[in-house]
Order: structure tokens, then C-alpha cells, then sequence
């Protein structure tokens, strides 16, 4: 089916940056209580970049594909750019099918735009994303640019 | 020879208007999770639009007609319903569902505790209401949540101990000697559970807790719609080897969401403080204090759910005429078929005992390599609506040495050929993977 593209299953497969590292300035736990998953999470910032994200995931092949991607955009940018890309990627997965996703804002991320159309899929590729904001806001990181432009819920 | 014949079971199926739909761009529907939640025959919806539409009035209140007539329907529904399951209608409590009837007897027990609140009641009986500090709790390490969370929260209220009888790992349970003892209060435990599909034997479970005078309740929500529950009959013979209480929820057993049943003792009932409280329960009310009505009313505070008691005992009504014995044997066929299907395959581990005979209702498995919802997902794309995580027994996957399985469930309109289509599809998901079969 076509929801698994290429992509998701090399990253599912090959997790990128995966496994826990030192140094980071905060790690948190984040588990999708409906399904089980679960992610360890840590990241590193140094002057406003974002030098370290690392993990480990337990979960199915969406929510680990989607974490892979999201180290590998976030790793190396700016933490200002990183939330930008969870943004877009949050905008995507979020659209219903109606947003594609933008390759030059989300990189490898664009392989999962057929997850929009599953809405019970969504939470499993935000999984690692949510955890991610959230360890850059216990890093002392401000993150307030996510919720100002969280989408509204019914 | 078979339950059901083809013809029946088509007729049955006819019966449930949603099974013709379609899903997924024009693919025949494949509903494999009664276990989560049955579908609904069209004589439940009419039954419930029949009360709306000709009968409707708060239960219990009013001297017009309506209203005799609205009670007279929720009051005949539990009669209804007490038959279904052997019981007699004052010993039949309607409920949110299943869950909220556990945690009746949960929060009861813990009233129970509180100055005053049985004071009327025989003191032998308060005596076995009434748990602290020393006491235990004995629950089943395969348990839904539903039957696990409400009896930690009871310890944690009381300061007794919660205690719980292991899972082999073929989904029996360990013997209950080595954990109910003298100290125990309460047993709670399942009669199948909702991921293995085993059947466990009530009998020597509830003899077990009798011997040490412990209350028992049995979680049925898995079991009643798939086989003959008589409360009063567990043992050999008809002899009542039966729980102290048992509970199930109707959106389960082809009846309506918003309702479930507590059945008890009556020595029970009478002695137990009520859960929920306000109007409907009451005896007399003053500003300082109150007294309460004898069970059931004492234990269903507000205008109850009259249309969904109607629907509910349409369901059992409906389960009543197709018969329960067939019923279960439809079921233990479509076990064994299911299980021989996954059996062929050595990529597919099934979890749960091997023998169909011991089973019911549901066959979880995992798929080497992939994660359930995964292989949920590709079976969804082809119209196969199963169940995929944890289905709310957590502790009992963390027990296998697994973070989540999937589970296809029967129900009285499943055939051999959703079994067909559902192991069909399950065989294209290792290639989606870009693992062999």
C-alpha cells in the first residue's frame, strides 16, 4: 500500500541517529497511551543550535520512521528553523491530504503525507516531534512559537 | 455439523445493517473487532426507536401514563436481562458499563469503610464490605484495565494490598493458591480474557476465595456474549460455584453503547453503600442526611438509560432465540479455523492457548519483523477491521515480552469467509515490509 513509501521503511529500518547519547541538556519520555509507543528522547543545544538529538523509540514503523526524519532535520539547524519544521511537518500531517509537504522545509518528511489521511495515524508520526519540542522547552529552550500556532481542537 | 448453516448464518447477517457497507474505497467491510465493540442488529436500533418514539418519559418519576409506560419497559428490560444470565431482577444493577460496574463494587467496598455508612447492615456481611491495612486484594495479571485500575485505586484508598495470580506462558493462569490466602478481601478476575481468549474456569477460582471467605467478582464482558452465563451455575451439575458479583457491558453483547450490568448477591446488595448518588436512589432526604432505597435503585442514581435497557434486552433476546449454546459453538468453530489458519503460517505467533476449546472470542497474534499496527494498518487498506496495541492489558503484554499485538474478534455474524479474507490479506503484509512470507 501506498502509505509505506520507500522512505518510512528505510527509516524504520535504519533509524537514523538512533540510541542515546551524552552530552544533552534534557531528555523526556513520551508514550502514545492508546497504542503503547514509546520514545526516550534527548537533545543537545549549544548557542541556539540544536547539536544533539537522540533516542530511542519503541513503536511501529511510522512513528520510528518519523523520528529518524526528525533527527536528521533537526540535528545542525538552529532551534528557531527545527521548530519551523515541526510546524510544517505538524501542518502537513494535519491536513487531511490537503498539504503535501514542502521537501526543502521537511526534508525526507514529505514521505509521509499519506499519514494525514489516517487520522488515528497522525499521533504515531508526531510522536517523536512532540517529545522534541518538549525537550527543548525543559532545555530552557522557547518553544512558545508551537502553541501560539497549535491547531485548534474540536 | 456446523452451528450455523449457511442460510442462517446469512440471515443473520442480514440482520446487522452496518456489514454491508463498504470501507476503503468500495472494499466489503471485514469487522473482526466484536471484542472491542459488536454490532448491532436492526431489531436493537428499532427496539430503542420504538421507546423514543412511542414511550419516552423519565423512569421512575411522574404519575402520567408515559411515564408507567417508560417504566414499566426499563423495568421488564431487567427482568429480561436477569433471565439471560440466571438471575433474578433485584440482583440486576444497570450501569454506565462494564467498567463503571467494577468500580460500584469497587467504591463500595471503600464507602463501606466510612463512619456510619453501614451501620443498619448485618455485621458479618459489613465485616466482608469493609478492607485496610493487612487485607488483600487479589486480581489476575491478564486483566483489562477496567478490572485492575479500579482494585489499585482501591488499595490505595483503604491501605490494603493489591496481589495478583501470574500468566503462564501459554495464558493460563497460575495457580491461585499460592496468592489467595488468609488475607485476601476481594478476587476480581476475568472469565475470558480480551487478548488471549482464555477461558477460565470460574469454579475452582471462586471456591478458592470462598474457602478464605473472600468476595469474588467476575469480569464477563468477554464471556457473555459468547457463551451461557448463569450466574448461579458455574459448577458441575448446576451447582452454584458462582462469583459474589459479576459484570458486563451491553455495547459487547449487540446491544446499545451507554449501558452494562452488575449483577450480586442480594445479601450483598442490601448491605453495600451506595457508589454514585443523588436523585432516584434515595429513600427519604433531608438537609443533614439521607436514607437510600433498597438495590437496584440504591445503586442507580439519576434517570437512568431506559431506551439503551430496551435495546439491551432486544440484544439478549435476539442472542436468546439464535441460542447460546450455537452461539458458543459458531464461536469455538470460528477459534479453531482461525487458529489453524495462523498456524500454517511460521511468521505468525499466536498468543494464547493452543486449544480452541479453551479459548474464545479473539485471536491475538504478532507478525515477526512488524509492528501491529503496521500489519493493522495494511489490513485496513483492504477493508479488515481488526484490533491493533495493547487493547487495555498493558500489564499482561508487558508479562509476554510484548509491546502490542493484533486481534481479530468474533461475534455471532462472523464467517469463515472474514477469516479467509483477513489471513489473505495478512499474507501480503511481510512483502509491504520487504519481508518474505
Amino acid at each position: 500500500m501506498d502509505l509505506y513509501g520507500e522512505l518510512i521503511l528505510d527509516h524504520a529500518k535504519r533509524p537514523q541517529h538512533a540510541g542515546l547519547r551524552d552530552p544533552f541538556d534534557a531528555e523526556v519520555h513520551h508514550v502514545n497511551p492508546t497504542c503503547g509507543d514509546e520514545v526516550t528522547l534527548r537533545v543537545a543545544v549549544e548557542d541556539g543550535v540544536v547539536t544533539d538529538v537522540s533516542y530511542e523509540a519503541q513503536g511501529c514503523s511510522i512513528s520510528i520512521a518519523s523520528t529518524s526524519v526528525l533527527a536528521e532535520e533537526a540535528i545542525g539547524h538552529p532551534v528557531e528553523q527545527a521548530l519551523e519544521t515541526f510546524l510544517a511537518m505538524r501542518r502537513m500531517l494535519t491536513s487531511k491530504g490537503a498539504d503535501e509537504g514542502d521537501p526543502e522545509q521537511i526534508g525526507d518528511g514529505v514521505a509521509f503525507a499519506g499519514v494525514s489521511r489516517y487520522p488515528s495515524r497522525v499521533k504515531c508520526a508526531l510522536l517523536g516531534w512532540t517529545a522534541f519540542t518538549d525537550a527543548l522547552a525543559r532545555s530552557g529552550e522557547d518553544i512558545s512559537v508551537v502553541s501560539e500556532t497549535a491547531p485548534s481542537r474540536p | 455439523m456446523p452451528a450455523f448453516t449457511e442460510e442462517e448464518l446469512a440471515r443473520i447477517r442480514a440482520d446487522f445493517p452496518v456489514l454491508s457497507r463498504t470501507v476503503r474505497d468500495g472494499r466489503p467491510l471485514v469487522y473482526l473487532d466484536s471484542g472491542a465493540t459488536s454490532q448491532k442488529p436492526w431489531c436493537v436500533l428499532e427496539a430503542e426507536q420504538e421507546f423514543y418514539s412511542t414511550r419516552n418519559a423519565a423512569v421512575h418519576r411522574g404519575a402520567h401514563q408515559l411515564a408507567e409506560e417508560a417504566t414499566e419497559a426499563f423495568e421488564g428490560a431487567r427482568a429480561t436481562v436477569a433471565r439471560f444470565i440466571g438471575a433474578r431482577p433485584d440482583e440486576v444493577v444497570f450501569t454506565k458499563n462494564g467498567t463503571e460496574a467494577i468500580n460500584l463494587v469497587a467504591y463500595a467496598m471503600s464507602n463501606a469503610g466510612a463512619p456510619g455508612a453501614i451501620d443498619g447492615a448485618d455485621p458479618e456481611v459489613a465485616a466482608r464490605l469493609r478492607l485496610g491495612p493487612g487485607d488483600e486484594i487479589v486480581v489476575t495479571e491478564m486483566e483489562h484495565h477496567a478490572n485492575l485500575v479500579p482494585w489499585q485505586e482501591l488499595a490505595r484508598r483503604t491501605g490494603a494490598t493489591l496481589r495478583w495470580i501470574g500468566v503462564t506462558d501459554d495464558g493460563h493462569l497460575e495457580d491461585p493458591a499460592t496468592v489467595v490466602g488468609e488475607r485476601t478481601k476481594v478476587l476480581a478476575f476475568t472469565q475470558v480474557s480480551n487478548v488471549l481468549g482464555t477461558l477460565n474456569d470460574v469454579a475452582p477460582l471462586v471456591a478458592a476465595a470462598r474457602a478464605v471467605g473472600a468476595l469474588t467478582l467476575v469480569d464477563a464482558c468477554q464471556s457473555v456474549p459468547h457463551l451461557p452465563v448463569d450466574v448461579r451455575a458455574f459448577g458441575p451439575d448446576g451447582v452454584d460455584c458462582g462469583p459474589d458479583f459479576l459484570a458486563f457491558t451491553g455495547h459487547k453483547v449487540l446491544g446499545p453503547s451507554g449501558i452494562g450490568v452488575l449483577w450480586g448477591r442480594p445479601e450483598l446488595l442490601a448491605a453495600m453503600p451506595p457508589f454514585i448518588t443523588g436523585g432516584s436512589m434515595i429513600e427519604l432526604v433531608h438537609m443533614e442526611r439521607s436514607t437510600y432505597a433498597p438495590p437496584p435503585q440504591r445503586f442507580e442514581a439519576g434517570v437512568p438509560m431506559a431506551a439503551q435497557a430496551v435495546g439491551l434486552a432486544t440484544a439478549v433476546e435476539y442472542l436468546t432465540e439464535t441460542g447460546m449454546e450455537r452461539v458458543h459453538q459458531h464461536d469455538t468453530e470460528l477459534t479453531a479455523y482461525c487458529l489453524e489458519q495462523l498456524g500454517e503460517r511460521p511468521w505468525v505467533k499466536v498468543i494464547g492457548p493452543r486449544d480452541p476449546t479453551r479459548r474464545v472470542g479473539a485471536v491475538a497474534f504478532t507478525v515477526e519483523g512488524i509492528h501491529p499496527h503496521d500489519v493493522g494498518q495494511v489490513l485496513d487498506d483492504r477493508g479488515i477491521a481488526v484490533r491493533t496495541g495493547h487493547h487495555c492489558a498493558w500489564p499482561l503484554h508487558r508479562r509476554l515480552g510484548i509491546p502490542a499485538s493484533t486481534r481479530a474478534s468474533f461475534s455471532v455474524y462472523t464467517t469463515r469467509a472474514d477469516i479467509d479474507a483477513f489471513v489473505e490479506a495478512l499474507d501480503t503484509v511481510p512483502g509491504v515490509f520487504g519481508l518474505s512470507a
